[in-house]
């Protein structure tokens, strides 16, 4: 017992004394916002061909050495009782929700990360820690990650989750849209394990036109919506629906981009530095004069 | 005034029944702080994926900020518009300023979950945060205040360094360091008054930007682009009371006779600036037209109305009345609202306001959380007690007359 604690000491000593050490010799720019690729990539969730088998969770869980509880069961159905979030180990869940137009075919709900295409992830971390790719994929650096957890009350989505119960290392966990497996030109895991296709993964200029057919050919079981199409700016993960998203728990957002009124106001503050100059020179003035002024009075 | 009024240190005990319990309750809230770092901030706290920012953000750190803005109001006033007649408020609300931001720092670093990566924004730098303004702001102001106390560590220690036994070698070249150093700022101090008002500026009025982003799970009472305006608005109103407060608490615990003249008249310059911070905060409701929320009965409505009425309100027109400046008790009350009310919005724009949007409970601190609060607050003016006793920072009424003052307010207060 005693042994091990000190062990435990001596490796977060170690361990700290590393991590101060280590200042990294590469000075990170501001990471400025790489114009949207054209050919990004994305998902289309079709909500009503989900059966809820649960099996992407498993394989997300697999891509990602997450641990699965021995409770972790996909065949147990029970489960959607309860309405539950993505967190620490699971990057992805499936919910379930009562289907008006057929008592017998529910209808049942992936959720991840968006992967918004002007993520307020990115723009609210105060160390530029997520990065949106290329390829669409937002993800996160745990090596400039400070854990101040900014981007948890940034993000619209409530996505990104935290290790509340690590001392030492916790980490930022979310979908990372499998961008290890993407850059070996592997499918996501869960897109590839989907039994129905319910997840379909392409670039999502062509996804919009695919959502966009089957609402037409099918009106009768969609509604007319592709959420993720405009949300915050438009979102990498595109959902369609038979019924209202708002009973999906989908969150209702506008159209404008999250971080934009922000940027904007940081942006006015320090357009150039002038407003900050400005308001020094206009103090140093204010100073002088008065100053001068009192020693006059003195003379 | 009758006497001239000089910084001195204090000649009083430290140890007092009411010190004593500050060092419990400090010891009590550094128990949770190790539990802390031991098993990690979910052990201690009451955060979960929903609330990621609990009462050590809201409480330590916003309103920590909000409140050591009487270093930066006072500076204004004292230095800038050179006001004479307010001296001696200077090295009282810059001590305060110091100890407040170190506090800040520190329970900034406690509540990361990488407190060992602190320095990182120093070379990674995201300019599109707000935070990382704020939190460059911060360490730069920080040391700013630093500096700015130097010079009463100077008067304190020029020609009385004095270490003992192996190091008393040190003794010389610690004082020719003191009075270079001393020689240097007094020529070049402006240039970190100056910097330090605009610094404040600027991390007040982001600390309001923060929660901008949030957008929609920010309730539309508080969520607002002109947030970073009233939070600086809010801050310059508070400054004042705050040096107040401080006075009043220090001139009774201290058992010296508070310089109410001087009181009276910041008191006197606190009803102006509150009641532009008003103006702004009705006007942009009206604008927005979100009074409708009012109507509606529950936690946000009611702690709105709380803020604005206790906090603003009542305040605004009893620092009007001539009655409240002149009087020790009433000017005491009214800083106090102000106090609460900048208190009550902080908590309120960064926690009641806050409604995440698949919270499965809502966020209370837990008892570690609020024992770690109240135990910086209980270390917080420990330091404070134990600087005035250490430097020359409270000014007394001419310095022979310092001991036969203290017997002579003692006898009479009986
Ligand atoms: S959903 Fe949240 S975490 Fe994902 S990219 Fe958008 S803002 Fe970032
Ligand atoms: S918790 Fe990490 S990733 Fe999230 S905002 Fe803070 S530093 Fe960035
Ligand atoms: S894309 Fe990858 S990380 Fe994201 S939910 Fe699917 S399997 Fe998990």
């Amino acid at each position: 017992m005693a042994t091990q604690n000190r062990r435990d000491f001596l490796k977060t000593a170690t361990f700290l004394s590393a991590s101060a050490l280590s200042i990294p010799t590469t000075h990170a720019k501001a990471s400025e916002p790489e114009a949207l690729n054209e050919n990004r990539m994305g998902v289309l969730v079709d909500t009503t061909v989900c059966i809820g088998c649960r099996n992407c969770e498993a394989a997300c869980k697999e891509a990602h050495n997450l641990p699965m509880e021995t409770s972790f069961n996909i065949n147990n159905r029970d489960i959607f009782k309860l309405k539950r979030r993505p967190d620490e180990t699971s990057l992805t869940v499936v919910n379930e929700y009562p289907n008006p137009k057929n008592k017998l075919l529910p209808t049942d709900v992936k959720v991840q990360c968006m992967h918004c295409d002007h993520p307020a992830c990115v723009s609210a971390c105060i160390v530029g820690a997520f990065t949106k790719h290329k390829n669409g994929a937002v993800t996160w650096d745990g090596s400039k990650c400070i854990g101040c957890r900014y981007c948890m009350v940034a993000c619209p989505f409530q996505i990104p989750a935290f290790e509340y119960n690590k001392a030492i290392q916790p980490r930022i966990m979310k979908c990372d849209f499998c961008f290890e497996r993407q850059s070996e030109n592997k499918l996501p895991a869960c897109v590839e394990i989907c039994p129905t296709e319910a997840l379909t993964f392409g670039k999502r200029k062509d996804l919009l036109e695919i959502a966009r057919d089957r609402i037409k050919r099918r009106p009768e079981r969609y509604i007319n919506y592709i959420y993720g199409e405009h949300e915050v700016g438009g979102t990498s993960w595109l959902y369609l629906a038979g019924q209202k998203f708002s009973n999906l728990d989908f969150p209702v957002l506008g159209t404008e981009p999250a971080p934009g009124v922000t940027e904007s106001i940081q942006h006015g503050i320090f357009a150039y530095f002038i407003p900050p100059i400005a308001l020094y020179a206009l103090l140093g003035g204010v100073m002088w004069i008065n100053r001068r002024k009192n020693s006059e009075e003195e003379k | 005034m009758e006497f001239s009024m000089k910084p001195a240190q204090l000649k009083i005990k430290y140890l007092t029944p009411g010190v004593a319990v500050l060092i419990l309750l400090a010891f009590n809230g550094f128990v949770f702080l190790a539990l802390r770092f031991l098993y990690g901030l979910g052990y201690v706290t009451n955060l979960d994926l929903q609330h990621p920012w609990g009462i050590w953000i809201a409480i330590d750190v916003a309103s920590g900020v909000a409140l050591a803005a009487g270093g930066f109001t006072s500076a204004a006033l004292g230095h800038i518009i050179y006001k004479e007649d307010y001296k001696i408020i200077l090295r009282p609300a810059l001590l305060t300023a110091m100890l407040g931001y170190t506090f800040v720092a520190f329970a900034v670093f406690i509540d990361l979950g990488r407190y060992y990566y602190i320095w990182h924004p120093l070379i990674y730098w995201n300019g599109t945060s707000p935070l990382f303004e704020v939190g460059m702001c911060v360490m730069i102001y920080a040391t700013v205040l630093y500096i700015e106390f130097l010079p009463v560590v100077a008067e304190r220690f020029i020609g009385k360094v004095n270490f003992k036994g192996i190091f008393s070698f040190l003794n010389k070249p610690v004082d020719s360091l003191l009075r270079t150093l001393n020689r240097g700022l007094r020529k070049t101090m402006f240039i970190f008054i100056i910097a330090g008002v605009v610094l404040s500026t600027l991390h007040q009025s982001s600390l309001g930007t923060l929660m901008v982003i949030a957008g929609e799970k920010m309730h539309p009472l508080w969520q607002t682009p002109i947030l970073p305006l009233l939070f600086l608005l809010s801050a310059i109103a508070v400054g004042f009371p705050m040096v107040i407060f401080e006075s009043l608490i220090a001139a009774r615990s201290f058992k010296l006779k508070p310089e109410m003249e001087v009181l009276s008249g910041l008191g006197r310059m606190v009803g102006p600036l509150l009641g532009i911070y008003l103006a702004f905060k009705i006007g942009d409701m009206a604008i927005r037209g979100t009074y409708v929320y009012l109507t509606e009965v529950n936690t946000q409505s009611v702690m709105f109305m709380i803020e604005v009425i206790v906090g603003v309100i009542i305040p605004l027109r009893m620092f009007f009345s001539e009655k409240v400046l002149r009087s020790k008790l009433w000017l005491f009350v009214a800083s106090t609202l102000v106090i609460i009310g900048v208190l009550l919005n902080r908590i309120n724009d960064f926690l009641v306001a806050y409604s995440p949007p698949y919270a499965f409970q809502s966020y209370f601190p837990s008892i570690g959380e609020i024992s770690v609060t109240i135990g910086f607050i209980s270390v917080l003016v420990l330091l404070y007690r134990a600087f005035v006793m250490i430097f020359p920072v409270i000014s007394l009424p001419d310095k022979k007359l310092i001991t036969q003052a203290k017997y002579a307010v003692r006898g009479g207060a009986k």
